[in-house]
């Protein structure tokens, strides 16, 4: 049995969590409500003009092409999905094979996180450099030893997979860490019991190891789609710029580009209002949904 | 006891006086590497040469980092004194009413402000119709045609004869092509340099009302025939490898100063870099023609950014913005300036004095583009562009360039889209500044 307090005032509760609720208001409820003001108005960045027109901004994103928004959506989905699955798949069999008593396992597994405490504008430069198709050495290789035209400035399927790695390649730390973890938490003698009644290690991982871990593997579903969708700004930003064409315009990287770029501050704020109720909605879905259905 | 207290009364105001701290005037800039340090030099040039004002350069980051700073800024009532705008963002300044035109500062501050002293095709950038200047011009570039001397002695070419036509220089591409290089040639700023400059340079409209400096209600209309042939002979070239595209903005440098194409195209405002990274003679010549258009080469327009002052300051701050701007443009500051960074002098005295120092003979790079600049009055076609939302279209026509090389929509079809999404912003930008 728990013991539970009970506090004599009633206030001081409400007045403890008070400077958090400050905090969680100035910092984002005031701008997410701005945002939403605005993205109904037409107006100059100076803040001159100021033209009300109701929801103009939204139908203007779905039905002006030059805007592409529903390619974009399209290629953001694809995105995010390519780099939670590239990401998770890597991870887990770098976690099952660092799981297993080696030499130096320590060494391999700090060498695996390191990727993550690279800055995500590093993680882009560097493969940059490496697929630049002009002076890049991996574009160089591919072009001269093996025979494959590398230009992502003009390929899109290049593109996107040039920042497919790049994302995944940073994720995959993260991810490894959270597999480790979740694989030494899983039971020994059920694995033992599994190997006397004859299962191979194929038939030991997928009966029983592989659904121990599903809690950690949807958490880690949600958070990579969550890093998919909205983290990799920076890396669109590096690497390609969104280019070539719209190809690898992601939502988040329009949604900057609009605002900051093309000072289109209402079209921009009627992105980030799509973008809000998104990570509402994935919120929503990983509380109500995955939480409570996987088995703890 | 007396004496003694009036002394130092008045020792007191005296060094108030003398003492008296300097009006400080917050200048932001987006300039990197040497264009920062000479934009620290002259600063404090300034700074010395008296006592009222105190010139205070910030960094700013880059040209969008800066102006949305200089936005952000002015909405919270705390603008700088000066600012530094890229030519994009020009339109957006002057429609939103909340600058101070130089012009007027000049002339409500008593300053002796000439506007003839200046080179017109720069001025006329930044002025209205009228001739009325908005914004002083400070760091002003052009765009020129680089090309490799080593790799015209390599093919057989003659390095002191760069091509002057267009239908010249795709053959002489060809040929460096041909001589065992990557490719032949390639471009950076696809609208700034085939767009812009190409039309103005064959006195062609690139948009309807002088390119926007008469009116909200222009349009752009450069799916030409001219434009259209243009870029249909570079997409075919590309096919062969004699064009080689690398990439958006100024991102196909590499592709010259590594020796991969023997010509490129890129702003003067380069020059120094390329002087610092190429390891082989180049030149600089001025952009091709062809020469069937009437009135070609007529001039080209300029790129860079100007000097903005902002409306709500003080009288004492706008008479030391004046007095820098003087200062700016007297012509041994324009003439160090031009000198050191490789942009052009803003007055016909700075190019002068540049000139009889000998500076030219030395660097012709620079005297290539300042000639091609003048090389006629400019007219409706050649003045500048104007348009709002400017850095949207750009992204447009970059886009859609990069669609018709990878073959997914026709030279034809790509340029008409480009004007249609591009005018269907300019109706926005007129629907929000009527």
């Amino acid at each position: 049995m728990t013991q539970q307090y009970e506090f004599r005032a009633k206030g001081l509760p409400y007045l403890l969590v008070l400077p958090q609720m400050v905090v969680v208001f100035v910092f984002f409820f005031w701008p997410s409500l701005q945002g939403v003001w605005q993205s109904f108005f037409l107006q100059d960045p100076f803040g001159g003009h100021l033209i009300f027109v109701g929801l103009e901004n939204y139908t203007r994103l779905f039905t002006d092409p030059s805007y592409a928004y529903g390619e974009s959506f399209r290629v953001s989905v694809a995105f995010a999905g390519a780099v939670a699955v590239l990401s998770m798949v890597v991870a887990l069999f770098l976690a099952t094979q660092a799981n297993k008593k080696i030499h130096f396992s320590s060494f391999y597994k700090t060498m695996m996180i390191w990727p993550y405490a690279v800055a995500t504008m590093i993680a882009g430069v560097l493969w940059l450099f490496m697929f630049n198709p002009n002076v890049g050495v991996l574009a160089w290789v591919m072009k001269h030893k093996l025979g494959i035209e590398w230009n992502h400035l003009l390929n899109s399927n290049q593109a996107f997979l040039l920042i497919t790695i790049a994302a995944s390649w940073k994720q995959i730390s993260y991810n490894f860490v959270f597999f480790l973890a979740g694989l030494q938490s899983v039971p020994n003698d059920l694995v033992e019991a599994a190997a006397i009644d004859g299962a191979g290690p194929t038939r030991r991982f997928w009966a029983i190891i592989f659904p121990l871990l599903s809690p950690t593997t949807f958490y880690l579903l949600v958070m990579n789609l969550v890093y998919g969708f909205f983290e990799t700004f920076p890396i669109v930003h590096q690497v390609t710029a969104g280019g070539p064409g719209q190809a690898t315009s992601i939502l988040v990287y329009k949604v900057w580009r609009d605002g900051y770029v093309n000072l289109d501050l209402g079209g921009s704020s009627a992105q980030s209002v799509i973008l809000m109720i998104m990570v509402i909605s994935l919120t929503v879905i990983q509380f109500r949904f995955i939480e409570r259905r996987v088995h703890y | 006891m007396k004496r003694i207290s009036f002394a130092i009364l008045a020792l007191c105001l005296v060094a108030t006086s003398a003492f008296a701290a300097p009006i400080g005037l917050d200048f932001w800039h987006a300039m990197t590497g040497k264009n920062a340090e000479y934009v620290q030099i002259i600063a404090d040039k300034f700074n010395a040469s008296q006592s009222l004002y105190k010139i205070n350069p910030v960094f700013k980051g880059s040209y969008i980092d800066t102006m949305t700073a200089g936005i952000a800024a002015y909405r919270a009532k705390s603008a700088p004194a000066i600012i530094q705008v890229f030519e994009v963002g020009t339109a957006t300044m002057m429609a939103a009413k909340v600058i101070k035109p130089v012009y007027q500062l000049m002339k409500e501050t008593g300053q002796k402000f000439d506007p003839k002293i200046y080179i017109p095709t720069i001025t006329s950038y930044y002025s209205t119709s009228k001739g009325e200047m908005l914004s002083l011009p400070f760091n002003s570039s052009t765009s020129v045609m680089y090309y490799n001397k080593d790799a015209f002695r390599a093919a057989g070419l003659d390095p002191e004869k760069p091509p002057v036509t267009w239908p010249e220089f795709f053959e002489v591409a060809k040929k460096l092509k041909a001589s065992g290089m990557e490719g032949g040639f390639s471009t950076n700023w696809i609208s700034w340099i085939q767009l812009e400059n190409f039309s103005a340079w064959h006195n062609q409209p690139f948009g309807t009302k002088a390119n926007g400096f008469e009116g909200l209600g222009t349009e752009l209309v450069f799916n030409t025939p001219l434009i259209q042939k243009h870029f249909e002979t570079i997409y075919q070239l590309s096919k062969d490898k004699v064009f080689i595209y690398g990439g958006r903005e100024n991102k196909a440098n590499p592709l010259f100063t590594s020796g991969q194409v023997g010509m490129h195209f890129e702003s003067i405002g380069g020059y120094a870099n390329f002087k610092n990274t190429c390891k082989f003679d180049f030149g600089v010549a001025r952009l091709p023609y062809y020469p069937e258009v009437a009135g070609a080469p007529q001039n080209s327009i300029i790129g860079g950014a100007s000097l903005w002052v902002f409306d709500g300051k003080s009288k004492d701050e706008y008479k030391g913005i004046a007095q820098f701007f003087t200062f700016l443009s007297t012509p041994e500051i324009q003439a160090l300036w031009h000198q050191n960074t490789g942009y052009l002098p803003i007055t016909t005295a700075a190019y002068e004095l540049t000139k009889s120092q000998g500076f030219y003979d030395k660097n012709p790079g620079p005297e290539v583009a300042i000639k091609q600049l003048l090389n006629k009055a400019p007219t409706k076609n050649s003045m500048g562009i104007r348009f709002g939302n400017f850095a949207f279209i750009r992204e447009v026509e970059d886009q859609t360039w990069e669609d018709i090389l990878a073959g997914k929509i026709s030279v034809k079809d790509g340029l008409d889209s480009m004007v249609l999404y591009g005018n269907s912003q300019l109706r926005q930008f007129e629907r929000l500044n009527k």
